[in-house]
């Protein structure tokens, strides 16, 4: 009895493989966690850089037209206006959404109100495809057959907005796709029942029932697809025209934040003010990043709270 | 309009939305087939790139992405594995795993070129890394573990509490019981988690261009002294990548040939994503029927 | 269902010498309270039955015997075994768990072979001379009544078994592990009646070497095989008693009403 009471108290190899086994598994959240906090200390810490250490005027810097960070303006404050930057990425992420949308939500209806199981089999491929296929081969494919097409229909070079548009919308199309899936699946089937039962088609269940029903879910998918065409850049940057302007029609070359980012971030001096301010670009797109990311929590809570 | 017809016209509608698609990704993967695969020779795979001439081949960069790749995955697994337990198995549901959620959301969420300009402050500035194998590795490991991370959660969930059970009741430790009993069980959906990620990351480029850099210096296939600079083993030499590659020929419009460069690039670069995707299907399905075959 | 007055209870009084008792235990899930002040001890060698309508707390209170509902629900009150309070943060649950061993309703055998089965419990504990192993392997499956179906197929997958003979497997595994106290919960409740025969057979041989606690939902398997009952209800412990007394002379009306019949 003595001999087992002993072992009843004492720890064995099995009490330190799980302390082994727990410290392993901190070890790498902790490495998680860290890094994000890094990430988001360092950008935010020399995207601040510009108003803190050089004095730039936040406002001016939100709202200004020029940007010229090496040179002085009629006031002799340097010319670091971000607007142009910040419309035309807020255009091309919108634009692309637009367009995208339609085509996601009638995928996702296919997939799981009208083709069943057989159809889901086929384009489940075709959204895994889109998906796979890299951002450069994206904008390549852009810049080789969408560019020149508009170059002839509209004139001018072909850059622009609207080509930046049409390669965002495929490349966010299988993102919206699939999240729409799994909320319109997640529709109870008694809601189709009833609704059918009540003597509503398929047309009618799906518009006044399913899609209402997931509306929260379809929101969510669509601010997820916002969010990574705000984010994507190279393959914007291959057909945006990555000029500093203001951005005048869908078919003129302009600049999104990321096209900046990509182009100029080796073409300046670490600490100076051309490099600050380019960090602060950079601190725009995370904090628009987490900002998608809070509005998506928001529709979450709000839609769980109805159910 | 009476509701029959609205209901034809909507199906009518969404079958031609369907099509679109459809033709949508018929036409870009028929564009880079037809006009890369002709282009794809054992000449363009074996030869070293020109910037200035025609005729330049991908040798290096086709290394490098494959180099760096393997480089990730052995950086990336580890830690997404153990993190994927954690969440799969020890995180109770308190504050402290609501955080590492939430962090891990933020991660994946964030723009590859964010994630690509950190990994140029922090590693190659701040670590002085220089723009090299390993900084890119590094760059891309941050944008792996998320989704990684996540798949391999997802794998282990999906595995039986019931294995858990039969593992804890035996009085072996709950570190055993996951690495021995679930985790094999976990094999086969772990293993397609990270071929999938394989893929993205073999085509990834807005991470690369500040860490591992857009040059592709010549090197010594045949030197295998990892710290010789001149050794194509060498993780500190920059490295471009395939992906890489395409952008950089097409935004510097220097190089004559560059649309058939592209074009067989992009060719290349997909068939290999298409490989790892049918791979991981294939490799998923065959270890599960092995494991749980009744031999 | 009737209400009846939970605050009364009949529990008799062992002679026998015991193996594990449970002393005031009290089980919480959150703010559920799932077992209210369960007092009973359970004899040596002996099978003691646990029946009581499904929801009534058996599967709560045997899974807190051997610490499986750690992180699952808060229990307190004491569980004695050896001479100590097994149920205190103290006490290593690994070696709680070598020594009480639990066998599930569904057979949840490892998804490796049927050998590696009964041995991985073993090598995890350091075991790893291969005679001793090898005579393991076979003494137990023969205790659970399994060896002469699967002897010559030893290292075929567990995952081909019929649901009977993955039982019994994990009846061997659990007594492979040299346990002093067995746990069934509702063990034979997914099987057809032969491989349920087969394992009370089983049952009926392994109370010689250990002692056993069972839950059941068939009542006719408890007077078959146990020498207590333990009747259960809305987590109390109503009435405690040898299993003849409760099936033919039932003390309290709950357990009364319960085996006609009037519920469960
Ligand atoms: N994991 C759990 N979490 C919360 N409540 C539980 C859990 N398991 C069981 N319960 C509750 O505890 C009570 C007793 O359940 P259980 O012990 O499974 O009963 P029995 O085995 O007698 O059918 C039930 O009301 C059940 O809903
Ligand atoms: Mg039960």
């Amino acid at each position: 009895m003595k001999e087992i009471q002993n072992k009843l108290l004492q720890k064995s190899k099995a009490t330190r493989e799980d302390h082994f086994g727990k410290a392993i598994c901190y070890l790498c959240i902790g490495f998680i966690i860290a890094l994000v906090a890094c990430i988001l200390y360092f950008i935010t810490s020399r995207g601040i850089a510009t108003f803190t250490k050089d004095h730039v005027n936040l406002w001016g810097f939100l709202t200004g037209v020029n940007w010229n960070p090496g040179a002085l303006d009629a006031n002799g404050n340097p010319e670091v206006g971000a607007l142009p930057m910040i419309v035309t990425s807020f255009s091309v992420t919108i634009l692309a959404a637009i367009v995208a949308t339609p085509f996601a939500l009638g995928m996702a209806i296919f997939m799981s109100e009208i083709a069943g199981k057989k159809g889901t089999k086929f384009l489940q491929p075709v959204i895994e495809l889109l998906v796979g296929i890299p951002s450069v081969v994206y904008g390549f494919i852009g810049l080789s057959v969408i560019v020149p097409l508009i170059r002839k229909t509209f004139g001018g070079t072909g850059f622009g907005i609207l080509a930046g548009t049409i390669v965002l919308f495929v490349m966010i199309l299988p993102t919206i796709t699939s999240l729409s899936v799994d909320s319109l699946k997640a529709v109870p089937i008694s809601y189709r029942q009833a609704s059918l039962a009540l003597g509503a088609n398929r047309w009618q269940t799906i518009y006044k029932v399913i899609l209402r029903t997931a509306a929260p879910g379809i929101l969510t998918a669509i601010i997820f697809g916002m969010a990574r065409a705000f984010g994507e850049a190279l393959a914007v940057q291959m057909v945006i025209g990555n000029a500093l302007l203001m951005p005048k029609g869908l078919v003129s070359p302009a600049s999104t934040l990321t096209s900046k980012l990509t182009t100029d971030v080796g073409n300046t001096v670490m600490g100076t003010l051309p490099n600050n301010a380019l960090w602060s670009l950079a601190l725009i797109l995370l904090f628009m990043s987490l900002f998608f990311n809070l509005i998506v929590r928001f529709i979450g809570k709000k839609g769980s709270i109805k159910k | 309009m009476n509701p029959k017809r609205t209901n034809n016209i909507a199906t009518g509608v969404i079958y031609g939305l369907v099509g679109i698609v459809v033709l949508i990704l018929l036409f870009l993967i028929g564009y880079i087939l037809f006009n890369g695969v002709p282009h794809i020779s054992w000449q363009l795979l074996s030869s070293p790139a020109q910037a200035f001439s025609a005729g330049g081949g991908i040798r290096d960069q086709l290394f490098n992405s494959l180099y760096l790749l393997v480089l990730t995955l052995i950086i990336s697994f580890p830690i997404a594995l153990g993190s994927g337990i954690y969440l799969a198995e020890y995180a109770a549901d308190n504050w402290f795993t609501h955080l590492i959620r939430t962090t891990i959301e933020v991660l994946s969420s964030l723009p590859s070129v964010v994630v690509g300009l950190f990994g140029y402050l922090f590693l190659v500035i701040q670590l002085n890394l220089s723009f090299s194998i390993l900084s890119g590795a590094i760059a891309l490991t941050f944008f792996n573990l998320p989704l990684l991370t996540r798949s391999i959660e997802e794998s282990l969930n999906s595995v039986s509490d019931l294995q858990k059970q039969a593992g804890m009741s035996l009085g072996l430790s709950d570190w055993r019981t996951i690495t021995r009993i679930i985790l094999p069980v976990a094999l086969p959906g772990i293993l397609t988690g990270v071929i999938l990620s394989a893929g993205r990351v073999f085509g990834e480029a807005a991470a690369l261009i500040y860490t591992a850099g857009q040059s592709a210096p010549s090197v010594d296939y045949g030197n295998w002294n990892i710290f010789d600079p001149a050794s194509f083993l060498n993780p500190m030499r920059p490295a471009e990548t395939l992906a890489v590659h395409i952008w950089k020929v097409n935004t510097e419009s220097v190089t004559p040939d560059a649309h058939l460069i592209s074009s067989a690039s992009s060719a290349v670069l997909i068939i290999v994503i298409l490989v790892f995707n049918l791979g991981a299907r294939f490799i998923g399905n065959w270890l599960y029927k092995k494991m749980t075959a009744t031999r | 269902m009737k209400t009846y007055n939970l605050e009364e209870k009949s529990i008799v009084t062992i002679e026998d010498e015991i193996e594990i008792s449970s002393d005031n235990l009290q089980v919480f899930y959150g703010d559920s309270h799932a077992i209210f002040d369960a007092t009973l001890k359970f004899p040596k060698n002996q099978i003691t039955s646990l029946i009581g309508a499904s929801g009534s707390g058996k599967s709560t209170y045997l899974r807190s015997l051997n610490r499986m509902n750690d992180k699952i629900a808060r229990v307190e009150g004491k569980i004695m075994y050896q001479g100590t309070d097994i149920n205190s943060i103290k006490v290593n649950v690994y070696e709680v768990r070598k020594q009480i061993g639990m066998v599930f309703q569904m057979p949840n055998p490892f998804a490796k072979s049927i050998r590696e089965n009964i041995l991985f419990g073993l090598k995890s504990n350091g075991i790893k001379d291969k005679e001793v192993l090898d005579e393991r392997l076979e003494t137990s499956l023969k205790e659970a009544a399994l060896w002469d179906e699967v002897k010559d197929e030893l290292d075929k997958s567990a995952l081909s078994l019929s649901g009977g003979q993955a039982q019994r497997l994990c009846i061997a595994r659990s007594i492979a592990m040299h346990p002093n106290i067995l746990l069934l919960d509702e063990p034979a409740s997914a099987l057809d009646p032969i491989s349920t025969s087969k394992i009370e057979d089983t049952l009926t041989e392994l109370k010689k070497k250990y002692t056993i606690i069972i839950v059941t939902h068939n009542m006719s398997q408890a007077t078959r095989i146990s020498n207590y009952t333990a009747f259960f209800h809305l987590g109390h412990v109503v009435e405690y008693d040898k299993t003849s007394k409760i099936f033919m002379n039932p003390t309290m009306p709950a357990t009364a009403d319960y085996i006609a019949g009037a519920f469960g």
